[in-house]
């Protein structure tokens, strides 16, 4: 039995069913690993690795700028927001910013739909995931580590995005927002 | 002398020669394991309740804290206490040998137990609120990872006692030749369980230091590799004492003999060699690594690690199939497995556990791993459910089913009521299997997970979920309580036997 000591001599040739199975097992696992190259090179959507060491006070400054530079204005004169929150509406093409800290997703992003950007992802406290609704894309925002997600909207409208990795007490209220117009 | 042979007495069923010391250290392992599965369960039961948005039982603060404690609970204690008294028995009990060094099997378990108490006293006072998986800049406090530290090197101490056993054996004459298979499968389970606890080591020594202000930072993806070398290759301990268990149950319950000893110990040996890299599939969208990385380390080496577990699913039906048909059920296709003894818990439980591992688990894991997939996958239920039913479905119903067989043989007490006993393993296994279900599917709708709230009360924008989704999570909550009575009971029948069971003289 299994829990016996095995014969002394034990390693005799495997039956044919044995033998066919491990080929067709062998089979199976080189293709699901060919295709994983392959889907990354005929698939639309993979997930980037574009990546930049950065300080966590660095990005903070660069998010700032951002928000200065293509922040939405009120009639008066004022930065729109919403919540508190301010709305960000930077041109196609452009690079843009998005921070997360505990518990906001900072600031609003007014996009183009069909234009395509270039979104920097990042955190300046703990660690927190960024998860983009209804679509359900999911991807982490490390501190020190500028992310940069090459995006495209295709549809228009609000898209809720809330944090999905445990960023601490007020993690279930880490809930912002992308705007997307026609 | 510790050979002499009043140390020893002779199992009335195995003819196992059982070492009396050993046998109260796998005791005492198999009795903290069981008091860990019932802490961890009656956290579970409280963490599904919350998620329940219908019931929403605890606090914010409370589910954190509880969530944190059920995962450390569950995935580190329970399986790993249950784990070294299957390393013990693997080596003393079935080479009918002495355990070597059995002080330093207490002083391990004296450290395992310290380590998991100062831990599990961090979390509950409020101090760990950072999940199982701890990652850097949330911060324990330091007590919280000297505990786990604690309880690695007390684990690891377990490993080697197992190594010197099996070697003191060999040296001593006690059985020459090969291992058996099933001490095999575990001494593959012993061998990652060193690599994956150096891992841990690496990670958790740093970040202790940094936690006590010796180290100023802890890069956060470099910590999130290393943990996950450590936290992934640990489950790669399970399956292989999982796997290992099968055979033995198989054994125990019908008789069943390994069809081919090369085909079966191949598979065990792939398992060792290509299962580390495996903890690329919790980083694929993180930044920090490239593609190529992230492709060759969940593509290749990982599909090898899969056809080993494709090899075992086809070599343990076998062994049984050919059992039956020794014993004269050779009518038609299915007469064998028909006249399977589905009344034993041993056997369900091994059959519950092999099937819901491999259909449920090994299913969703190769594929929720992929590049692509990860992306709507990562930290979505789909993956708390993907691994209810590996560890929980897979491991821990294996695990309880080896109990019945344990509580003879080594309590020397019979199983009390047997009736429920019956249907223990069945009632836990359906039980996980419909709230792991419901949970894969809600996360198929991006249901977070370890989320308290997914109405967003008090959040500045909600987003509203389908009412598919409030719909799952009720499924969830009734699977939860199904598989937490299943629990109570196995608890409730355990230390029943082991304190007032018939003694078997
Ligand atoms: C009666 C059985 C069980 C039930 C009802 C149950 C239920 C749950 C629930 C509802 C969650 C929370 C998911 C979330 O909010 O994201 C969870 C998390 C978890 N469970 Fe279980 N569980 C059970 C048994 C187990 C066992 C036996 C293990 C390990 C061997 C285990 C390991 C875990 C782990 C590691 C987590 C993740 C914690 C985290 O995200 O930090 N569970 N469980
Ligand atoms: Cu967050
Ligand atoms: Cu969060």
């Amino acid at each position: 039995m299994a829990f016996n000591l095995p014969e002394r001599v034990w390693w005799k040739p495997m039956h044919t069913e044995e033998k066919v199975w491990i080929v067709l097992c062998v089979i199976f696992g080189l293709t699901t690993f060919f295709f994983m190259p392959v889907w990354h090179m005929i698939g639309h959507q993979n997930p980037p690795s574009e990546t930049y060491k950065l300080l966590p006070s660095q990005f903070a400054d660069k998010v700032n700028t951002f928000v200065d530079q293509y922040a939405v204005k009120e009639a008066s004169g004022e930065v729109k927001t919403d919540k508190g929150t301010p709305i960000v509406h930077p041109p196609g093409g452009s690079d843009i910013y998005l921070m997360g800290k505990q518990w906001i997703w900072y600031p609003i992003l007014e996009l183009e739909k069909g234009k395509t950007y270039r979104l920097h992802l990042s955190t300046i406290d703990v660690e927190h995931g960024l998860s983009i609704y209804p679509l359900n894309m999911n991807f982490m925002a490390l501190p020190d580590y500028d992310y940069v997600l090459t995006i495209t909207p295709g549809e228009a409208g609000e898209f809720p995005i809330l944090c999905n990795e445990f960023c601490g007490i007020g993690h279930h209220k880490m809930v912002g927002k992308i705007i997307v117009k026609e | 002398m510790a050979n002499q042979t009043s140390d020893f007495r002779t199992c009335p069923t195995t003819g196992l020669k059982v070492h009396l010391p050993a046998q109260t250290l796998i005791r005492i392992n198999a009795v903290t394991a069981v008091v860990y599965i019932l802490i961890g369960g009656i956290l579970a039961l409280l963490v599904a309740l919350t998620r329940w948005p219908a019931v929403h039982l605890l606090p914010a603060d409370l589910f954190y804290r509880a969530l944190t404690a059920h995962g450390v609970t569950m995935l580190i204690f329970w399986v790993i206490f249950f784990e070294i008294a299957g390393l013990y028995f693997g080596s003393a009990v079935l080479l009918s040998t002495r355990l070597v060094g059995i002080v330093f099997g207490w002083v391990a378990y004296l450290m395992m137990l310290a380590g998991s108490l100062m831990t599990e006293y961090t979390i509950l006072i409020g101090q760990a609120d950072v999940m199982f998986s701890a990652y850097p800049p949330l911060k324990a406090h330091p007590l919280f990872y000297l505990g786990l530290i604690l309880f690695a090197v007390g684990a690891l101490i377990g490993c080697i006692l197992f190594f010197a056993t099996v070697i003191m054996a060999k040296a001593e004459g006690k059985y020459s030749g090969s291992l058996s298979l099933v001490s095999f499968g575990l001494a593959i389970a012993a061998i990652i369980a060193v690599v994956t606890i150096a891992g841990g080591a690496a990670i958790l020594i740093p970040t202790f230091l940094w936690s006590v202000g010796l180290l100023s930072h802890i890069d956060a993806p470099t910590y999130r590799l290393v943990f996950w070398l450590f936290g992934h290759s640990s489950q790669q301990i399970n399956v292989s004492a999982m796997v290992s268990i099968w055979y033995l149950l198989a054994a125990l319950t019908v008789g069943a003999k390994p069809v081919s000893e090369v085909f079966s110990r191949t598979a065990f040996l792939f398992y060792a060699f290509f299962i580390n890299v495996a903890s690329a599939h919790h980083l694929m969208v993180d930044p920090a690594l490239t593609t190529p990385w992230k492709i060759w380390n969940t593509g290749y080496v990982f599909h090898l690690a899969v056809v080993a577990s494709m090899m075992h699913a086809l070599a343990i039906p076998a062994s049984i199939e050919v059992a039956q048909r020794k014993k004269g059920y050779v009518h038609g296709l299915f007469e064998w497995l028909k006249k399977c003894p589905w009344e034993n818990p041993g056997f369900s439980a091994m059959v519950l556990s092999f099937c819901g591992f491999g259909l449920l688990g090994g299913i969703t894991g190769v594929v929720f791993g992929t590049e692509q997939i990860a992306i709507v996958t990562h930290n979505t239920w789909r993956i708390t459910g993907h691994f209810h039913t590996t560890v929980v479905l897979g491991t821990t119903t294996a695990f309880m089913g080896l109990t019945y067989y344990v509580i003879p043989l080594i309590f020397q007490r019979e199983v009390m009521m047997p009736k429920l006993a019956m249907i223990q393993p069945w009632m836990f296994a359906i039980g996980v299997a419909i709230f792991s279900i419901a949970m894969i599917a809600a996360g198929g709708y991006g249901v977070p997970r370890r989320h308290w709230d997914i109405t967003f009360a008090g959040a500045p924008y909600g987003f509203e979920f389908s009412p598919t989704v409030f719909l799952l999570m009720s499924v969830m909550g009734l699977g939860a309580i199904m598989a937490v009575l299943g629990g109570a009971i196995y608890c409730l029948v355990t230390v029943g036997s082991v304190f007032f069971g018939k003694k078997i003289s």
